[in-house]
Protein backbone atom coordinates (compact mmCIF):
# COMPACT_ATOMS: atom_id res chain seq x y z
CA UNK A 1 0.00 0.00 0.00
CA UNK A 2 1.13 3.42 -0.91
CA UNK A 3 1.72 5.55 2.02
CA UNK A 4 -1.01 8.52 2.33
CA UNK A 5 -1.83 11.31 5.43
CA UNK A 6 -5.02 10.33 7.12
CA UNK A 7 -7.39 12.92 9.00
CA UNK A 8 -10.80 12.73 10.92
CA UNK A 9 -13.46 15.24 9.38
CA UNK A 10 -15.95 16.60 12.00
CA UNK A 11 -18.51 18.24 9.40
CA UNK A 12 -19.67 16.99 5.79
CA UNK A 13 -18.95 20.54 5.21
CA UNK A 14 -15.46 20.01 6.75
CA UNK A 15 -14.84 16.69 4.67
CA UNK A 16 -15.56 18.13 1.53
CA UNK A 17 -13.64 21.30 1.62
CA UNK A 18 -10.44 18.81 3.03
CA UNK A 19 -11.41 17.02 -0.22
CA UNK A 20 -10.59 19.90 -2.33
CA UNK A 21 -7.39 20.87 -0.45
CA UNK A 22 -5.76 17.52 -1.23
CA UNK A 23 -5.68 16.73 -5.15
CA UNK A 24 -5.58 13.40 -4.68
CA UNK A 25 -7.77 12.50 -1.50
CA UNK A 26 -10.42 9.72 -1.23
CA UNK A 27 -12.88 9.66 1.73
CA UNK A 28 -12.86 6.51 3.68
CA UNK A 29 -16.15 4.77 5.28
CA UNK A 30 -16.52 1.37 5.44
CA UNK A 31 -13.36 0.98 3.46
CA UNK A 32 -14.01 -2.41 2.39
CA UNK A 33 -13.83 -1.40 -1.21
CA UNK A 34 -11.09 1.45 -1.05
CA UNK A 35 -9.04 -0.52 1.31
CA UNK A 36 -8.95 -3.38 -1.19
CA UNK A 37 -8.08 -1.67 -3.94
CA UNK A 38 -5.47 0.39 -2.45
CA UNK A 39 -3.55 -2.79 -1.30
CA UNK A 40 -3.44 -3.78 -5.06
CA UNK A 41 -2.24 -0.06 -5.73
CA UNK A 42 -4.85 0.58 -8.03
CA UNK A 43 -6.56 3.23 -5.71
CA UNK A 44 -3.34 5.12 -4.61
CA UNK A 45 -4.74 8.07 -2.39
CA UNK A 46 -2.25 10.13 -1.34
CA UNK A 47 -4.80 11.51 1.67
CA UNK A 48 -7.24 10.01 3.55
CA UNK A 49 -10.90 11.87 5.04
CA UNK A 50 -12.41 9.70 7.59
CA UNK A 51 -15.88 10.70 7.46
CA UNK A 52 -16.98 7.86 9.86
CA UNK A 53 -17.51 10.56 12.74
CA UNK A 54 -19.76 12.98 10.68
CA UNK A 55 -22.84 11.11 11.86
CA UNK A 56 -24.39 10.67 8.98
CA UNK A 57 -26.15 7.29 10.49
CA UNK A 58 -29.44 8.13 11.17
CA UNK A 59 -32.41 6.71 9.41
CA UNK A 60 -34.99 9.51 8.96
CA UNK A 61 -39.10 9.10 8.18
CA UNK A 62 -39.87 12.11 5.95
CA UNK A 63 -42.73 14.60 6.28
CA UNK A 64 -44.10 13.06 2.68
CA UNK A 65 -43.69 10.12 3.30
CA UNK A 66 -40.16 8.89 2.27
CA UNK A 67 -37.34 8.05 3.92
CA UNK A 68 -33.96 9.69 4.40
CA UNK A 69 -31.08 7.37 4.35
CA UNK A 70 -27.69 9.01 6.00
CA UNK A 71 -24.30 8.23 3.75
CA UNK A 72 -22.77 6.12 6.60
CA UNK A 73 -25.88 3.96 7.47
CA UNK A 74 -24.08 0.28 7.83
CA UNK A 75 -25.35 -2.33 4.92
CA UNK A 76 -26.95 -4.40 7.79
CA UNK A 77 -28.84 -1.66 9.46
CA UNK A 78 -30.88 -0.04 6.00
CA UNK A 79 -31.46 -4.08 5.86
CA UNK A 80 -32.46 -4.69 8.81
CA UNK A 81 -34.49 -1.05 9.53
CA UNK A 82 -38.16 -1.73 10.15
CA UNK A 83 -39.47 1.08 7.50
CA UNK A 84 -37.21 -0.58 5.02
CA UNK A 85 -38.36 -4.31 5.33
CA UNK A 86 -42.19 -3.07 5.29
CA UNK A 87 -42.34 -0.78 2.98
CA UNK A 88 -39.09 -1.34 0.47
CA UNK A 89 -38.66 -4.68 0.79
CA UNK A 90 -36.93 -4.76 -2.34
CA UNK A 91 -33.76 -2.56 -0.79
CA UNK A 92 -33.72 -5.27 2.38
CA UNK A 93 -33.07 -8.10 -0.12
CA UNK A 94 -30.47 -6.64 -2.28
CA UNK A 95 -28.55 -5.57 0.69
CA UNK A 96 -29.09 -8.94 2.53
CA UNK A 97 -27.90 -10.32 -1.17
CA UNK A 98 -24.59 -8.88 -1.45
CA UNK A 99 -21.38 -9.52 0.19
CA UNK A 100 -21.38 -11.29 3.39
CA UNK A 101 -22.13 -11.12 7.07
CA UNK A 102 -18.77 -9.20 8.36
CA UNK A 103 -19.29 -6.66 4.90
CA UNK A 104 -22.50 -6.00 5.42
CA UNK A 105 -21.67 -4.79 9.26
CA UNK A 106 -18.97 -2.65 7.78
CA UNK A 107 -20.10 -1.17 4.30
CA UNK A 108 -21.99 2.26 4.10
CA UNK A 109 -25.16 3.33 2.19
CA UNK A 110 -22.67 5.95 0.40
CA UNK A 111 -19.97 3.33 -0.14
CA UNK A 112 -21.92 0.87 -1.53
CA UNK A 113 -22.98 3.14 -4.50
CA UNK A 114 -19.31 4.10 -5.16
CA UNK A 115 -17.68 0.53 -5.60
CA UNK A 116 -15.83 -0.05 -8.37
CA UNK A 117 -16.26 -2.95 -10.45
CA UNK A 118 -14.81 -6.51 -10.18
CA UNK A 119 -13.61 -6.69 -13.43
CA UNK A 120 -10.85 -9.23 -13.43
CA UNK A 121 -8.49 -6.95 -15.98
CA UNK A 122 -9.45 -3.35 -13.35
CA UNK A 123 -7.81 -5.42 -10.94
CA UNK A 124 -4.73 -6.77 -12.49
CA UNK A 125 -2.26 -4.04 -12.73
CA UNK A 126 -0.30 -5.57 -15.66
CA UNK A 127 -3.33 -5.55 -17.77
CA UNK A 128 -4.48 -2.76 -20.00
CA UNK A 129 -7.63 -1.02 -18.67
CA UNK A 130 -9.09 2.13 -19.71
CA UNK A 131 -10.53 2.60 -16.09
CA UNK A 132 -7.30 1.65 -14.38
CA UNK A 133 -5.52 3.68 -16.76
CA UNK A 134 -7.09 5.62 -19.30
CA UNK A 135 -5.97 5.30 -22.73
CA UNK A 136 -4.59 1.79 -22.02
CA UNK A 137 -6.96 -0.67 -23.64
CA UNK A 138 -9.68 -2.62 -22.49
CA UNK A 139 -8.23 -6.04 -21.83
CA UNK A 140 -11.62 -7.84 -21.15
CA UNK A 141 -13.15 -7.09 -24.68
CA UNK A 142 -11.16 -10.19 -26.07
CA UNK A 143 -10.45 -11.94 -22.82
CA UNK A 144 -12.85 -13.81 -20.00
CA UNK A 145 -15.60 -12.07 -20.41
CA UNK A 146 -18.00 -14.27 -18.99
CA UNK A 147 -18.83 -11.89 -16.26
CA UNK A 148 -19.25 -8.86 -18.29
CA UNK A 149 -21.94 -6.46 -19.68
CA UNK A 150 -23.93 -7.06 -22.00
CA UNK A 151 -25.92 -3.78 -22.80
CA UNK A 152 -24.54 -0.58 -22.70
CA UNK A 153 -20.96 -0.98 -22.74
CA UNK A 154 -18.50 0.91 -25.73
CA UNK A 155 -15.35 0.09 -27.27
CA UNK A 156 -13.83 0.68 -24.11
CA UNK A 157 -15.08 -0.70 -21.37
CA UNK A 158 -17.24 -3.65 -20.82
CA UNK A 159 -17.52 -3.49 -17.58
CA UNK A 160 -20.14 -4.41 -14.99
CA UNK A 161 -21.53 -2.01 -11.75
CA UNK A 162 -21.12 -5.01 -8.73
CA UNK A 163 -23.98 -3.01 -6.40
CA UNK A 164 -27.23 -4.93 -5.37
CA UNK A 165 -28.15 -1.85 -3.16
CA UNK A 166 -27.76 0.25 -6.40
CA UNK A 167 -30.33 -2.13 -8.53
CA UNK A 168 -33.24 -1.99 -5.56
CA UNK A 169 -32.75 1.79 -5.53
CA UNK A 170 -32.91 2.15 -9.05
CA UNK A 171 -36.31 0.69 -8.90
CA UNK A 172 -37.36 3.14 -5.70
CA UNK A 173 -36.55 6.28 -8.04
CA UNK A 174 -33.90 7.14 -5.21
CA UNK A 175 -32.01 10.40 -4.65
CA UNK A 176 -28.05 11.09 -4.04
CA UNK A 177 -27.90 13.98 -1.70
CA UNK A 178 -24.38 15.48 -1.93
CA UNK A 179 -22.41 18.33 -0.30
CA UNK A 180 -19.62 20.61 -2.07
CA UNK A 181 -16.42 21.81 -0.98
CA UNK A 182 -17.66 25.21 -1.24
CA UNK A 183 -20.70 24.30 0.93
CA UNK A 184 -23.25 24.01 -1.66
CA UNK A 185 -25.86 21.10 -1.84
CA UNK A 186 -27.29 19.62 -4.66
CA UNK A 187 -29.71 16.61 -4.93
CA UNK A 188 -29.35 13.62 -8.42
CA UNK A 189 -31.73 11.19 -9.03
CA UNK A 190 -30.29 7.84 -9.24
CA UNK A 191 -30.87 7.42 -12.63
CA UNK A 192 -28.14 9.62 -13.59
CA UNK A 193 -25.75 9.11 -10.69
CA UNK A 194 -23.70 6.37 -12.96
CA UNK A 195 -22.29 6.91 -15.80
CA UNK A 196 -22.25 4.52 -18.78
CA UNK A 197 -18.61 3.95 -20.05
CA UNK A 198 -18.28 5.81 -23.54
CA UNK A 199 -14.60 7.00 -24.36
CA UNK A 200 -14.16 7.85 -20.27
CA UNK A 201 -14.94 4.39 -18.39
CA UNK A 202 -12.81 6.33 -15.50
CA UNK A 203 -15.73 8.56 -15.13
CA UNK A 204 -18.05 6.74 -13.35
CA UNK A 205 -20.47 9.01 -11.37
CA UNK A 206 -21.73 12.57 -11.58
CA UNK A 207 -19.74 13.68 -8.83
CA UNK A 208 -17.35 16.17 -8.90
CA UNK A 209 -14.32 16.63 -7.57
CA UNK A 210 -14.30 16.70 -3.27
CA UNK A 211 -17.92 16.58 -3.72
CA UNK A 212 -19.54 14.16 -0.51
CA UNK A 213 -22.57 12.44 -0.34
CA UNK A 214 -24.52 12.97 2.98
CA UNK A 215 -27.89 10.75 2.39
CA UNK A 216 -29.77 8.92 -0.15
CA UNK A 217 -33.55 9.53 -0.06
CA UNK A 218 -36.71 7.52 -1.29
CA UNK A 219 -40.17 8.75 -2.07
CA UNK A 220 -42.96 7.67 -0.60
CA UNK A 221 -43.74 3.45 -0.28
CA UNK A 222 -45.60 2.72 -3.81
CA UNK A 223 -46.97 -0.67 -2.43
CA UNK A 224 -46.71 -3.69 -4.67
CA UNK A 225 -44.60 -6.85 -3.87
CA UNK A 226 -40.93 -6.31 -3.64
CA UNK A 227 -38.47 -9.14 -5.28
CA UNK A 228 -34.86 -9.43 -5.54
CA UNK A 229 -33.99 -12.26 -7.31
CA UNK A 230 -30.12 -12.95 -7.76
CA UNK A 231 -28.32 -15.46 -9.81
CA UNK A 232 -24.85 -16.24 -9.20
CA UNK A 233 -22.20 -18.84 -9.39
CA UNK A 234 -22.55 -20.17 -5.37
CA UNK A 235 -25.26 -19.49 -3.49
CA UNK A 236 -24.26 -17.09 -1.47
CA UNK A 237 -21.44 -14.09 -1.16
CA UNK A 238 -20.86 -13.97 -4.77
CA UNK A 239 -21.44 -11.20 -7.66
CA UNK A 240 -24.35 -11.36 -9.37
CA UNK A 241 -23.95 -13.18 -13.37
CA UNK A 242 -27.71 -11.19 -13.37
CA UNK A 243 -29.86 -9.93 -10.82
CA UNK A 244 -33.78 -8.62 -11.42
CA UNK A 245 -35.20 -5.98 -8.69
CA UNK A 246 -39.01 -5.65 -9.31
CA UNK A 247 -41.83 -4.29 -7.69
CA UNK A 248 -44.84 -5.36 -9.20
CA UNK A 249 -48.67 -4.13 -8.88
CA UNK A 250 -51.60 -6.51 -8.30
CA UNK A 251 -52.82 -5.05 -11.78
CA UNK A 252 -49.41 -6.38 -13.07
CA UNK A 253 -47.84 -3.33 -13.59
CA UNK A 254 -44.69 -1.93 -12.19
CA UNK A 255 -40.95 -1.30 -12.60
CA UNK A 256 -38.59 -3.64 -13.25
CA UNK A 257 -34.37 -3.21 -13.31
CA UNK A 258 -31.63 -5.58 -13.97
CA UNK A 259 -27.98 -5.96 -12.14
CA UNK A 260 -24.68 -7.71 -13.39
CA UNK A 261 -25.80 -6.72 -17.37
CA UNK A 262 -23.90 -3.31 -17.50
CA UNK A 263 -22.42 -0.04 -16.18
CA UNK A 264 -25.05 0.60 -14.01
CA UNK A 265 -28.31 -0.60 -12.53
CA UNK A 266 -29.79 -1.45 -16.05
CA UNK A 267 -33.54 0.35 -16.10
CA UNK A 268 -35.05 1.22 -19.09
CA UNK A 269 -38.70 2.81 -18.22
CA UNK A 270 -40.64 1.53 -21.63
CA UNK A 271 -39.52 -1.85 -20.33
CA UNK A 272 -41.35 -1.22 -17.29
CA UNK A 273 -44.60 -0.29 -19.27
CA UNK A 274 -44.07 -4.21 -20.86
CA UNK A 275 -44.57 -5.93 -17.31
CA UNK A 276 -47.99 -6.76 -18.25
CA UNK A 277 -47.08 -8.41 -21.16
CA UNK A 278 -44.80 -10.62 -19.31
CA UNK A 279 -40.71 -11.83 -19.45
CA UNK A 280 -39.88 -11.84 -23.03
CA UNK A 281 -41.74 -8.43 -23.75
CA UNK A 282 -39.84 -6.77 -20.70
CA UNK A 283 -36.33 -8.52 -21.76
CA UNK A 284 -36.92 -7.40 -25.65
CA UNK A 285 -37.12 -3.77 -24.05
CA UNK A 286 -34.06 -3.73 -21.55
CA UNK A 287 -32.07 -5.75 -24.31
CA UNK A 288 -32.60 -3.04 -27.22
CA UNK A 289 -28.91 -2.87 -28.62
CA UNK A 290 -27.22 -5.26 -26.73
CA UNK A 291 -24.03 -6.50 -27.48
CA UNK A 292 -23.28 -9.65 -26.02
CA UNK A 293 -20.04 -11.45 -26.18
CA UNK A 294 -19.64 -15.13 -27.26
CA UNK A 295 -18.67 -15.82 -23.23
CA UNK A 296 -21.27 -13.51 -21.88
CA UNK A 297 -25.07 -13.88 -23.92
CA UNK A 298 -26.11 -16.24 -22.20
CA UNK A 299 -27.19 -13.89 -19.63
CA UNK A 300 -29.59 -12.29 -22.25
CA UNK A 301 -31.65 -15.73 -21.75
CA UNK A 302 -31.14 -16.13 -18.10
CA UNK A 303 -31.88 -12.37 -17.39
CA UNK A 304 -35.27 -13.57 -19.35
CA UNK A 305 -35.86 -16.48 -17.36
CA UNK A 306 -34.79 -15.19 -13.81
CA UNK A 307 -37.71 -11.90 -14.77
CA UNK A 308 -40.27 -15.04 -15.73
CA UNK A 309 -39.45 -16.49 -12.48
CA UNK A 310 -39.76 -13.11 -10.83
CA UNK A 311 -42.89 -12.20 -12.17
CA UNK A 312 -44.50 -15.98 -11.40
CA UNK A 313 -43.54 -15.01 -8.03
CA UNK A 314 -45.12 -11.93 -7.85
CA UNK A 315 -48.98 -13.48 -8.95
CA UNK A 316 -48.05 -15.15 -5.91
CA UNK B 1 -3.12 -20.46 28.17
CA UNK B 2 0.09 -20.65 26.34
CA UNK B 3 1.01 -17.15 27.31
CA UNK B 4 3.75 -15.40 24.96
CA UNK B 5 5.68 -18.39 24.38
CA UNK B 6 9.51 -19.12 23.37
CA UNK B 7 7.65 -19.86 19.55
CA UNK B 8 6.27 -16.18 19.72
CA UNK B 9 10.17 -14.92 20.37
CA UNK B 10 11.96 -17.04 18.06
CA UNK B 11 8.81 -16.40 15.51
CA UNK B 12 9.73 -12.51 15.94
CA UNK B 13 14.06 -12.88 15.96
CA UNK B 14 13.23 -14.37 13.01
CA UNK B 15 11.09 -11.53 11.36
CA UNK B 16 13.29 -8.96 12.40
CA UNK B 17 16.10 -11.11 10.98
CA UNK B 18 14.44 -11.32 7.52
CA UNK B 19 13.47 -7.71 7.49
CA UNK B 20 17.12 -6.72 8.56
CA UNK B 21 18.09 -8.29 5.29
CA UNK B 22 15.86 -7.11 3.33
CA UNK B 23 16.79 -3.84 4.03
CA UNK B 24 20.14 -4.46 4.01
CA UNK B 25 20.29 -5.32 0.51
CA UNK B 26 18.37 -2.27 -0.36
CA UNK B 27 20.08 0.41 0.90
CA UNK B 28 23.49 2.08 0.66
CA UNK B 29 26.57 1.60 2.51
CA UNK B 30 25.40 5.07 4.38
CA UNK B 31 22.31 3.89 5.41
CA UNK B 32 23.29 0.98 6.80
CA UNK B 33 25.38 2.43 9.46
CA UNK B 34 22.84 4.21 10.59
CA UNK B 35 19.80 2.31 10.36
CA UNK B 36 19.08 0.46 13.32
CA UNK B 37 17.10 -2.70 13.43
CA UNK B 38 13.75 -1.58 14.91
CA UNK B 39 11.12 -3.42 15.87
CA UNK B 40 7.73 -2.83 14.07
CA UNK B 41 5.92 -1.23 16.75
CA UNK B 42 8.57 1.63 16.89
CA UNK B 43 8.60 4.60 14.45
CA UNK B 44 10.96 3.75 11.21
CA UNK B 45 12.26 6.73 9.81
CA UNK B 46 10.17 8.77 6.88
CA UNK B 47 7.31 6.76 8.17
CA UNK B 48 4.21 9.19 9.59
CA UNK B 49 3.09 7.36 12.65
CA UNK B 50 -0.31 8.13 14.56
CA UNK B 51 -1.30 6.91 18.01
CA UNK B 52 -4.56 5.04 17.85
CA UNK B 53 -6.29 4.08 21.70
CA UNK B 54 -9.02 1.39 21.86
CA UNK B 55 -9.51 -1.58 24.11
CA UNK B 56 -9.24 -4.86 23.21
CA UNK B 57 -10.28 -8.09 25.08
CA UNK B 58 -11.32 -5.85 28.00
CA UNK B 59 -7.70 -3.64 28.45
CA UNK B 60 -6.62 -0.41 27.03
CA UNK B 61 -3.82 -0.32 24.36
CA UNK B 62 -2.89 2.41 22.77
CA UNK B 63 0.24 2.08 20.22
CA UNK B 64 1.58 4.04 17.37
CA UNK B 65 1.13 3.22 13.73
CA UNK B 66 2.14 3.57 10.32
CA UNK B 67 -1.35 4.26 9.25
CA UNK B 68 -1.74 1.93 6.26
CA UNK B 69 -1.41 -0.79 9.56
CA UNK B 70 -5.22 -2.36 9.48
CA UNK B 71 -6.59 -4.08 12.37
CA UNK B 72 -5.58 -7.31 11.75
CA UNK B 73 -1.89 -6.19 11.40
CA UNK B 74 -2.45 -3.91 14.76
CA UNK B 75 -3.86 -6.96 16.55
CA UNK B 76 -0.95 -9.36 15.28
CA UNK B 77 1.92 -7.90 14.42
CA UNK B 78 1.82 -4.87 17.44
CA UNK B 79 -0.53 -6.09 20.22
CA UNK B 80 0.80 -9.74 19.67
CA UNK B 81 -2.75 -11.57 19.80
CA UNK B 82 -1.98 -13.96 17.13
CA UNK B 83 -5.16 -15.80 17.08
CA UNK B 84 -6.57 -13.82 14.46
CA UNK B 85 -5.64 -15.23 11.50
CA UNK B 86 -4.68 -13.56 8.16
CA UNK B 87 -5.98 -15.37 4.95
CA UNK B 88 -6.56 -13.83 2.05
CA UNK B 89 -6.55 -10.10 3.22
CA UNK B 90 -9.14 -8.64 1.13
CA UNK B 91 -12.40 -9.39 2.91
CA UNK B 92 -12.83 -12.90 0.82
CA UNK B 93 -12.15 -15.56 3.34
CA UNK B 94 -13.20 -14.70 7.44
CA UNK B 95 -10.28 -15.90 9.09
CA UNK B 96 -9.41 -12.86 9.96
CA UNK B 97 -13.18 -12.05 11.85
CA UNK B 98 -12.95 -9.84 15.03
CA UNK B 99 -15.82 -8.19 17.02
CA UNK B 100 -15.59 -4.30 16.88
CA UNK B 101 -18.51 -2.48 18.61
CA UNK B 102 -20.06 -5.73 19.40
CA UNK B 103 -20.65 -6.47 15.73
CA UNK B 104 -18.29 -8.47 13.65
CA UNK B 105 -15.86 -7.13 10.38
CA UNK B 106 -13.23 -8.57 8.75
CA UNK B 107 -10.64 -6.99 10.43
CA UNK B 108 -8.26 -6.63 7.13
CA UNK B 109 -10.38 -4.35 5.51
CA UNK B 110 -10.11 -1.87 8.31
CA UNK B 111 -7.58 0.51 9.38
CA UNK B 112 -6.31 0.14 12.65
CA UNK B 113 -6.44 4.38 12.83
CA UNK B 114 -10.41 3.80 11.81
CA UNK B 115 -10.91 2.22 15.60
CA UNK B 116 -9.84 4.86 17.27
CA UNK B 117 -11.92 4.44 21.50
CA UNK B 118 -13.42 0.99 20.25
CA UNK B 119 -13.79 -1.38 21.73
CA UNK B 120 -12.61 -5.01 20.04
CA UNK B 121 -12.82 -8.75 21.16
CA UNK B 122 -10.36 -11.32 19.73
CA UNK B 123 -10.64 -14.85 20.08
CA UNK B 124 -8.29 -14.66 22.79
CA UNK B 125 -11.02 -12.50 24.86
CA UNK B 126 -13.88 -14.94 23.79
CA UNK B 127 -12.40 -17.68 26.01
CA UNK B 128 -8.88 -19.56 27.27
CA UNK B 129 -8.35 -23.48 27.28
CA UNK B 130 -8.67 -23.55 30.78
CA UNK B 131 -12.41 -21.61 30.86
CA UNK B 132 -13.50 -21.85 26.93
CA UNK B 133 -16.22 -19.53 25.49
CA UNK B 134 -19.58 -22.56 24.75
CA UNK B 135 -18.73 -21.67 21.33
CA UNK B 136 -15.32 -22.99 21.66
CA UNK B 137 -16.11 -26.03 23.51
CA UNK B 138 -18.59 -26.27 21.21
CA UNK B 139 -16.00 -26.53 17.99
CA UNK B 140 -13.64 -28.80 19.72
CA UNK B 141 -17.06 -31.24 20.84
CA UNK B 142 -18.00 -31.58 17.70
CA UNK B 143 -14.42 -31.43 15.72
CA UNK B 144 -15.64 -28.23 13.61
CA UNK B 145 -12.44 -27.71 12.11
CA UNK B 146 -9.35 -29.88 10.72
CA UNK B 147 -6.22 -27.72 10.29
CA UNK B 148 -7.66 -24.70 12.62
CA UNK B 149 -6.64 -21.75 10.65
CA UNK B 150 -10.20 -20.30 9.99
CA UNK B 151 -11.53 -21.79 13.31
CA UNK B 152 -10.96 -18.19 15.12
CA UNK B 153 -12.75 -16.33 12.64
CA UNK B 154 -15.36 -18.92 12.18
CA UNK B 155 -16.02 -18.52 16.12
CA UNK B 156 -15.99 -14.78 16.24
CA UNK B 157 -18.40 -14.81 13.28
CA UNK B 158 -20.77 -18.05 15.15
CA UNK B 159 -20.83 -15.60 18.49
CA UNK B 160 -21.63 -12.98 16.79
CA UNK B 161 -23.99 -14.98 13.97
CA UNK B 162 -26.32 -15.83 17.07
CA UNK B 163 -26.20 -12.19 18.54
CA UNK B 164 -27.52 -10.49 14.82
CA UNK B 165 -30.13 -14.04 14.79
CA UNK B 166 -31.77 -12.72 18.32
CA UNK B 167 -31.57 -8.70 17.00
CA UNK B 168 -33.94 -9.95 14.72
CA UNK B 169 -31.53 -9.15 11.57
CA UNK B 170 -32.72 -11.07 8.84
CA UNK B 171 -30.64 -12.90 6.33
CA UNK B 172 -30.63 -13.49 2.55
CA UNK B 173 -32.46 -16.54 3.02
CA UNK B 174 -35.74 -15.54 5.34
CA UNK B 175 -39.06 -16.16 4.34
CA UNK B 176 -40.59 -13.39 5.87
CA UNK B 177 -38.58 -10.05 6.44
CA UNK B 178 -41.26 -9.04 8.86
CA UNK B 179 -41.03 -11.83 11.27
CA UNK B 180 -38.21 -12.82 13.53
CA UNK B 181 -35.65 -14.64 11.88
CA UNK B 182 -35.55 -19.19 12.92
CA UNK B 183 -32.41 -20.15 13.67
CA UNK B 184 -32.58 -22.67 10.51
CA UNK B 185 -29.66 -24.82 9.30
CA UNK B 186 -30.47 -22.83 5.87
CA UNK B 187 -29.86 -19.59 8.39
CA UNK B 188 -26.74 -20.43 9.79
CA UNK B 189 -25.10 -21.31 6.72
CA UNK B 190 -26.34 -18.49 5.21
CA UNK B 191 -24.82 -16.26 7.55
CA UNK B 192 -21.58 -18.26 8.12
CA UNK B 193 -20.72 -17.58 3.74
CA UNK B 194 -18.22 -15.34 4.89
CA UNK B 195 -16.14 -17.74 6.81
CA UNK B 196 -14.43 -19.86 4.13
CA UNK B 197 -13.10 -23.67 5.32
CA UNK B 198 -11.20 -24.81 2.94
CA UNK B 199 -10.86 -28.31 4.66
CA UNK B 200 -14.91 -28.24 4.49
CA UNK B 201 -15.77 -28.63 8.01
CA UNK B 202 -18.73 -27.17 7.27
CA UNK B 203 -21.38 -29.25 8.36
CA UNK B 204 -19.73 -29.77 11.84
CA UNK B 205 -19.27 -26.21 12.33
CA UNK B 206 -23.42 -25.84 11.65
CA UNK B 207 -24.09 -28.36 14.46
CA UNK B 208 -21.54 -26.63 16.88
CA UNK B 209 -23.27 -23.06 16.52
CA UNK B 210 -26.83 -24.98 16.47
CA UNK B 211 -26.05 -26.70 19.77
CA UNK B 212 -24.81 -23.52 20.91
CA UNK B 213 -27.82 -21.88 19.90
CA UNK B 214 -29.82 -24.54 22.37
CA UNK B 215 -31.10 -26.30 19.96
CA UNK B 216 -31.33 -30.19 19.46
CA UNK B 217 -28.71 -31.41 17.21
Amino acid sequence: MKSFTYERANSPADAAAAAARHADAKFIAGGTNLLDLMKLEIETPAHLIDVNGLALDKIESMPDGGLKIGALVRNTDLAADKRVRRDYGVLSRALLAGASGQLRNMATTAGNLLQRTRCPYFYDTNQPCNKRRPGSGCAAIGGFNRQHAVVGASEACIATHPSDMAVAMRTLDAVVETVRPDGATRTIPIAEFHHLPGNTPHVETALSQGELITAVTLPKPIGGTHIYRKVRDRASYAFALVSVAAIVQRDGTGRVALGGVAHKPWRIESADAQLPRGAKAVAAQLFAGAKPTRQNAFKLSLAERTLGAVLTEAKG
Amino acid sequence: MQGPSDFELSRRKLLLGTAASVAFSAASAEARAQTPVVPAQAAVPGIATMKVSFNVNGAPREIALDMRTTLLDALREHLHLTGTKKGCDHGQCGACTVIAGGRRINSCMTLAVMHEGDSITTIEGLGTPENMHPMQAAFVKHDGFQCGYCTPGQICSAVAVLDEIKAGIPSHVTADLDAAPQLTNAELRERMSGNICRCGAYSNIAEAITEVAGRPT
